[in-house]
């Protein structure tokens, strides 16, 4: 890299201050206040890559796709005014979820701020609640240097996005530049050996222990550790809907997701447990239903890095606080071996119930196509290295139950904010993340959000299979209208007219109608032999239930575990 | 109980709209919110004063400690600091309540600021409880229209914030 300094624009600045943090892919779309910096990118594209979305949404939705699959700092850029608020719901979507990000937008000229020109709007005060930290830079001297902060904001502690608000003027005002190496992240804070102590006497005396895993140890490289200690204390694992991922599904003492839509074994685990060994995560209330009934029987173990998160939604009785990968480390070495025969009998009881009531909700004929049968053949098909985007609602959950992960890194899929239509632009992010296939996930009303990244789909020639489960309604809505308001489907009908084969063709992209299982398989295997972007319209029946179900607020004793329906009901 | 936190914050762009932002964001009800220059001028100092349980104040210190222009944050001991607050009150003049506010001016060691046919204005200081206690015995002589800084606190003896 040339250390000598430079003078330059303040918009040649951005982009050699990206290149040297090591961005070689941006997303974003032009406009007024930008074009210096696209002019920039221009010049630049034989060292960073700019793909152009349909809308800023989907690139912020690229860009924390993109994260989420490398571990790398995903980088989105807008105009002002409309093109910054634009990214406001993709960078809230980083943010609930910890997805590092730095957002770039231009704004009108400092002497024009504060006076509604065109396209103005106070970006930094729309996303302070939804960035770690936010910038309005004023002086082309700090522009590098801020770019640098952001980024180290971005990576260091608990991730999150950070936005940089940059005036076009300051774009255009010259400084000299000094490219420099990236820093590392802040160091993490590390746990007392006391608190490790303390730790370790709880889990020697648990007799029924559960390893919880959340988002926070996602991406951390903790599978070997965590197996190790599930073997050594004879302890069985399960994860939130943000730690999916983090062990493969073929673990044998993993035993999924649990909460709100959790597997039956992982969620009565969780309930029967004396010790919860929570590894990153926050006890949000999708994962613990009531948070005065959850775990009841148990003691909690909270390993965290951000301090705030312990005994923020439930009261634990130790918070280790720090990174957690050195914390557990520290617990494997120190913990004595055990073993629990009668908590492995009592998790075989739960395993056998979970797996009766998946099976109930295959005694349909064999033709039709159920979700349980659309993931089989999407998990036969895919390789483990392929990426599995969702949008958000119940096809978003029955991934989270049924696709078989085999690899860190390998899921995006908005978990706190729960983003519908988040899905199509984070294929792309995760795409051009792992350069792999990528599976996207979706239903009818997600799609319809945003399903006009159809057009970067075609137009960058991304490899993304869809699989649309259409059911013809807002399912996850409905199955609360059904369950909880006495069946008034307000709102929750989508209009089954239009033709989505049509719809992809018009796009440029091949698109298949499967309305039977062998019809799916068929269209599935197609779709991965195909050199390009895919569409596969999966048609499924409207009252598809996603079970077992906790109601919101509710404990282990309100467990849905079955949704009758009516003969000739519809 | 009410507590008092002390906020040691870098003066940067909208760092007041940030502390206080996060007090909304988080449903933490503030009694007062105060901020001035330090002796540093690169710095400010924010004084919040919130009745809060301990799990709600832990809550509190924790989230401020995120905001990336939070320096330091510490809760103040009533017994280990002193606090002030200043009032303005400005008070119907009429002759007969005229003595009574003179004489309550005296034992509250308060200043009259300013004295016209029809009004009389107050200058107290001291800590929230006798502002408090001030107030209330002024109400019945009718308070035209009153001010309070919030409070502003200082740890005692030689323990210093931003050192902490």
């Amino acid at each position: 890299m040339n250390r000598q300094a430079e003078e330059m624009k303040g918009c040649r600045i951005v982009v050699e201050t990206l290149i040297e943090q090591g961005v070689t892919e941006i997303f974003g779309y032009p406009g007024g206040t930008v074009l210096d910096i696209y002019d920039e990118l221009y010049k630049a594209s034989d060292r960073i890559t700019h793909i152009r979305t349909a809308h800023e949404q989907g690139a912020s939705h690229a860009a924390d796709g993109y994260s989420r699959v490398t571990g790398k700092v995903g980088v989105c850029i807008a105009t002002s005014g409309p093109g910054a608020t634009n990214l406001v719901t993709g960078i809230a979507t980083a943010m609930l979820d910890s997805v590092p990000m730095v957002a770039i937008t231009g704004n009108v000229p400092t002497s024009a701020i504060g006076k509604d020109g065109f396209q103005e709007v106070n970006i930094t005060g729309v996303t302070m609640p939804i960035t770690k930290h936010n910038y309005f830079v004023t002086d082309v001297t700090q522009l590098a240097d801020t770019i640098r902060e952001a980024f180290k904001i971005a990576k260091s502690g608990r991730p999150g996005p950070v936005l940089i608000d940059i005036p076009k003027d300051v774009q255009n005002a010259v400084c000299e530049y000094t490219p420099l190496v990236p820093v590392a992240p802040d160091p993490q804070e590390i746990a007392d050996d006391a608190i490790i102590d303390q730790a370790v006497q709880m889990i020697n005396e648990a007799k029924r222990p559960y390893i919880f895993i959340g988002g926070g140890a996602a991406g951390c490289g903790m599978e070997e550790a965590v197996k190790a200690l599930a073997e050594k204390i004879d302890a069985y694992v399960g994860c939130t809907f943000m730690g999916l991922s983090t062990l493969p599904n073929s673990y044998d003492r993993f035993l999924g997701m649990e909460g709100m839509h959790g597997l039956y074994a992982s969620s009565m685990a969780n309930d029967n447990a004396d010790l919860i060994i929570g590894l990153g995560v926050r006890f949000s209330d999708r994962a613990t239903g009531n948070p005065k009934k959850y775990a009841e029987k148990a003691k909690i173990i909270q390993l965290d890095l951000d301090k705030s998160e312990i005994n923020k939604n439930v009261l634990v009785d130790l918070g280790i606080i720090g990174n957690i990968v050195f914390s557990f480390e520290r617990i494997l070495e120190r913990v004595k071996k055990q073993e629990h025969p009668e908590w492995g009998q009592m998790i075989r009881g739960y395993k056998e119930v979970g797996k009766s009531i998946a099976k109930k909700l295959e005694e349909v004929p064999a033709e039709r196509i159920t979700p349980r049968r659309i993931f089989r053949v999407i998990n036969e098909n895919k390789t483990p290295a392929m990426p599995i985007a969702t949008d958000v609602g119940q096809h978003q959950m029955w991934a989270a139950q049924y696709t078989d992960f085999e690899q860190p890194r390998r899921f995006a899929s908005s978990g706190g904010l729960g983003t519908m239509g988040y899905g199509l632009g984070a294929a792309i992010g995760a795409y051009y993340g792992s350069k792999e296939k990528t599976i996207l996930i979706t239903g009818d009303g997600s799609f319809g959000m945003n399903l006009n990244e159809l057009v970067t789909l075609v137009g960058y020639h991304i490899p993304v299979v869809i699989v649309l489960i259409n059911n013809g309604v807002l399912g996850m809505v409905r199955q609360w209208q059904s369950l909880f308001y006495g069946k008034r489907y307000s709102n929750t009908m989508m209009s089954q007219t239009t033709d989505y084969v049509k719809l992809a063709e018009a796009f440029g992209l091949p698109g298949r109608k499967a309305v039977t299982s062998c019809e799916f398989e068929a269209a599935f295997k197609e779709a991965m032999a195909h050199d390009g972007p895919f569409l596969i319209n999966a048609v499924i029946d409207q009252d598809e239930p996603v079970l077992p179900m906790l109601p919101a607020g509710g404990s282990m004793e309100n467990i849905i575990t079955k949704f009758e329906k009516k003969e000739g009901e519809r | 109980m009410r507590k008092t936190i002390a906020v040691y914050v870098e003066n940067k762009y909208g760092v007041l709209a940030r502390i206080s932002g996060l007090f909304m964001r988080r449903g933490f009800n503030i009694d007062s919110l105060t901020v001035g220059e330090t002796e540093d001028p690169d710095f400010s100092r924010v004084t919040v004063t919130m009745d809060a349980d301990d799990n709600i104040l832990n809550q509190v210190v924790n989230q401020l400690n995120k905001l990336y222009n939070v320096k330091k944050v510490k809760v103040l001991e009533r017994g280990s600091s002193t606090e002030r607050e200043l009032l303005l009150l400005k008070l119907a003049n009429t002759a007969d309540k005229r003595s009574d506010i003179m004489a309550a001016c005296e034992i509250y060691n308060a200043k009259i600021i300013d004295y016209s046919r029809r009004t009389i204005s107050i200058e107290v200081t001291g800590d929230s409880d006798k502002i408090q206690s001030f107030v209330e015995l002024m109400i019945p002589n009718g308070i035209i229209e009153m001010c309070r800084t919030g409070v502003v606190a200082l740890e005692r003896g030689d323990k210093i914030l931003a050192e902490n």
